[in-house]
C-alpha cells in the first residue's frame, strides 16, 4: 500500500504536463479557425478544444485512450482495425526473431567462451552489427531476403533476431563467465572435463545473467519487428499503424498504436520476469 | 610415503618480474599423518599444498603423491581438496553439492545417495540434506564442503585455511571435530593455518615456512597424544611446541625486522 501512492503521485504528474503540454502544442489551429471563422471563445473553452481537436498536434490522454478502447476492446480481433489484431502480427514476429536471436545468442556465447580464436573474431563483429543504425540495414535485409523468395513474417523476425542476439551473447559471455578460480579449480581437483564444467557449473551460474538479458533482448526485438514493418509499406503490425498514422495525419492513431507496442513490450518483460522468478526459485536462488 | 617433495622450486613470472614461491623445499608425509603447514602470507604453503594437488606446475625438484606425479594423482582423484570459502553451488541442496564430484566421477545414483548419507552422518549434518546453503551457517557450509571432499573415499584430505573465515569458537569446535573425523577415517592431511593453536592442536607434523623466498625454516614433530580434548591447550607440553613454532615463524622473519 505504502507504494501506491507514490506510484499514483507520478502518473498523476505526467498527465498533468501532458494536459498543460497539449495547450501550446494545439492552440495555433485553435487560434487559426477562430480566425478563419471570425469568432472568439472564452479561455476555458479555448483550453478544452485544445484537449478535443481530431488531428491534434498532441493528442490529450483522454483521446489516445480513447482510441486504445475503440481498437482493442470494441473492434472484433480479425477487423483490419483492431488493434489486437495488429499487435498479435507484430507480436509473432517478434517472438520468432526472439527465439531466433536468443537460440543465436547462446550458441555465439558458448564458442566465444571455449574458443579463445571465437572469442577474438566473433565478439568484435557482433558489437560492429550493433553500432549499424538497424533503421539503416533494415531495408536492406527484407530486399535481400525478397530477393531469395523469403518474405512475410521471416525477414521482420530476422531484423529482431539482429537486435536480440546482442544482448544475449554478452550477458551469456558475462555469466558464463562468472565461476571464480576456486570454483573451476575444484572442478580441475576432480578432474572434470570441460564439458561436465559446461553443464555443471558453467551453465547453471549464467541463468541469473541471461534473464538480463533476455528482458533486454524481449524488448529490443520488439522494437526490430516494429521496424521491420516500416520500410516494406506493411499494411498489417503495429509498425504499419504507425506508417499509416503519420501519411494520414492521424497523430491520435500513431499514440495509441506506440501505446499498444509499449504495453505489449511491457508485458513481454513481465512474462520474462515471471519465468525468471519461478526458474530461479526452484534452482534455490534467493531473488 | 604418502607425499615427498626433493629440492622443489616454483618460479612465477609477474609483471614485476620473478617471483620465488617455493625454493628447495624437502618434505616426507607419511600415511595417516596430519601435517600443518603454517606461516605468514607469501610464504609458499598455500603454492605448496596445490603443487601437491596438481594445481600449480613446479619449475624445479620433484614431488610425487602415492608414488605418481601430481598430474597423475589428480587424474586419479586421489585426494579431496577444501577450500577457504566453502564454495557450495547455490542452486544446488547440500546433498547435491556432496553429490557433484560423485556425479562427476561416474558413481551409480545408489551408490552416489549411499555416500551422501556416510559422509553428511561423518561431518554432523545429518538431516540437512534438502537444505540450500545460504540456509546454512558458514560453519556448517564448510562442513559440507569437507563432506564433499571426502565423499568419494580420497585417501589425502588436503585443506587451505579451511576455517580461516570462521569465528573462533565455531572454529574449535569444527577442529575437534576434524580430529575426530581424521581418527575415524585415517586419512591423510595436509592443513595450512595461520593460527599457532590451530597448528599445534591438529597435528602431528608442523611445517613452519618463511616467506621471500618461500622456504620450509622449520618441521616439527608433534609429541601430543592422538587423544586430545580441547583443554589439551593449557598443557606444558602444548605451550612448548606453540613456542617452537613462535620461534620458528620469528626467525623466518628476522630479515624482515
Amino acid at each position: 500500500m505504502r507504494t501506491v501512492f507514490p506510484v499514483l503521485t507520478v502518473i498523476g504528474v505526467i498527465v498533468a504536463l501532458w494536459y498543460a503540454a497539449c495547450i501550446p502544442m494545439n492552440s495555433p489551429w485553435t487560434i487559426q479557425q477562430l480566425e478563419r471563422a471570425g469568432k472568439t471563445m472564452t479561455v476555458t473553452e479555448h483550453i478544452a478544444d485544445t484537449w478535443a481537436q481530431e488531428r491534434p498536434r498532441l493528442p490529450a490522454p483522454h483521446q489516445v485512450f480513447q482510441e486504445l478502447w475503440d481498437t482493442v476492446v470494441m473492434k472484433k480481433i480479425t477487423s483490419k482495425r483492431s488493434l489486437v489484431y495488429h499487435g498479435w502480427i507484430t507480436l509473432s514476429a517478434t517472438l520468432l526473431g526472439f527465439g531466433i536471436g536468443t537460440g543465436l545468442g547462446i550458441l555465439l556465447a558458448v564458442g566465444i567462451v571455449h574458443s579463445r580464436a571465437m572469442d577474438m573474431s566473433v565478439m568484435p563483429w557482433a558489437i560492429v552489427s550493433q553500432t549499424i543504425p538497424i533503421i539503416a540495414i533494415a531495408p536492406m535485409i527484407i530486399v535481400v531476403l525478397y530477393s531469395i523468395g523469403v518474405q512475410g513474417l521471416l525477414p521482420k523476425a530476422f531484423i529482431s533476431a539482429y537486435l536480440s542476439f546482442f544482448p544475449v551473447v554478452v550477458g551469456m559471455v558475462k555469466g558464463l563467465r562468472s565461476p571464480d578460480a576456486m570454483q573451476l579449480d575444484l572442478l580441475r581437483t576432480y578432474y572434470a572435463s570441460s564439458a561436465q564444467g559446461f553443464w555443471k557449473l558453467r551453465l547453471p551460474a549464467s541463468l541469473p545473467y541471461l534473464f538480463a538479458s533476455l528482458k533486454i533482448g524481449v524488448a529490443a526485438s520488439l522494437v526490430g519487428a516494429i521496424v521491420g514493418e516500416l520500410p516494406t509499406g506493411a499494411v498489417r503490425g503495429l509498425g504499419a499503424r504507425l506508417l499509416a498514422g503519420s501519411y494520414y495525419g492521424q497523430t491520435v492513431q500513431i499514440w495509441s498504436a506506440l501505446f499498444a507496442a509499449a504495453i505489449l513490450a511491457a508485458g513481454l518483460v513481465a512474462l520474462i520476469g515471471l519465468i525468471e522468478r519461478i526458474t530461479l526459485r526452484r534452482m534455490g536462488m534467493r531473488t | 610415503m604418502t607425499i615427498s617433495a626433493q629440492n622443489l622450486d616454483l618460479t612465477f613470472q609477474t609483471n614485476d618480474g620473478p617471483v620465488q614461491a617455493l625454493k628447495d623445499v624437502n618434505l616426507e608425509i607419511s600415511k595417516g599423518e596430519f601435517v600443518s603447514f603454517i606461516g605468514p602470507s607469501g610464504c609458499g604453503k598455500t603454492t605448496f599444498l596445490r603443487c601437491i594437488a596438481g594445481l600449480e606446475q613446479p619449475t624445479g625438484g620433484a614431488i610425487s603423491v602415492n608414488g605418481m606425479t601430481p598430474e597423475e594423482a589428480r587424474k586419479a582423484r586421489a585426494y579431496g581438496y577444501v577450500f577457504q570459502a566453502a564454495g557450495l553451488y547455490p542452486w544446488r541442496t547440500i546433498g547435491g553439492n556432496i553429490k557433484l564430484p560423485l556425479e562427476i566421477m561416474g558413481f551409480s545414483k545408489a551408490e552416489q545417495a549411499d555416500r551422501v548419507a556416510r559422509v553428511m552422518e561423518l561431518v554432523d549434518l545429518a538431516g540437512f540434506e534438502q537444505k540450500f546453503p545460504w540456509q546454512l551457517s558458514g560453519g556448517m557450509q564448510q562442513r559440507a564442503s569437507i563432506a564433499r571432499a571426502l565423499a568419494f573415499d580420497a585417501d589425502i584430505l588436503l585443506m587451505d585455511e579451511p576455517f580461516g573465515a570462521l569465528d573462533e569458537i565455531v572454529r574449535d569446535h569444527l577442529n575437534e571435530q576434524l580430529l575426530a573425523l581424521w581418527a575415524r577415517t585415517e586419512k591423510t592431511i595436509g592443513f595450512v593455518t595461520h593460527s599457532i593453536p590451530e597448528a599445534v592442536y591438529l597435528s602431528t607434523k608442523i611445517v613452519v615456512m618463511s616467506p621471500r623466498p618461500g622456504r620450509i625454516s622449520d618441521v616439527i614433530e608433534s609429541t601430543l597424544p592422538r587423544e586430545r580434548p580441547l583443554d589439551i591447550r593449557d598443557s606444558p607440553e602444548f605451550i612448548e611446541i606453540a613456542h617452537r613454532v613462535r620461534d620458528g615463524l620469528r626467525a623466518g622473519h628476522q630479515d624482515d625486522a
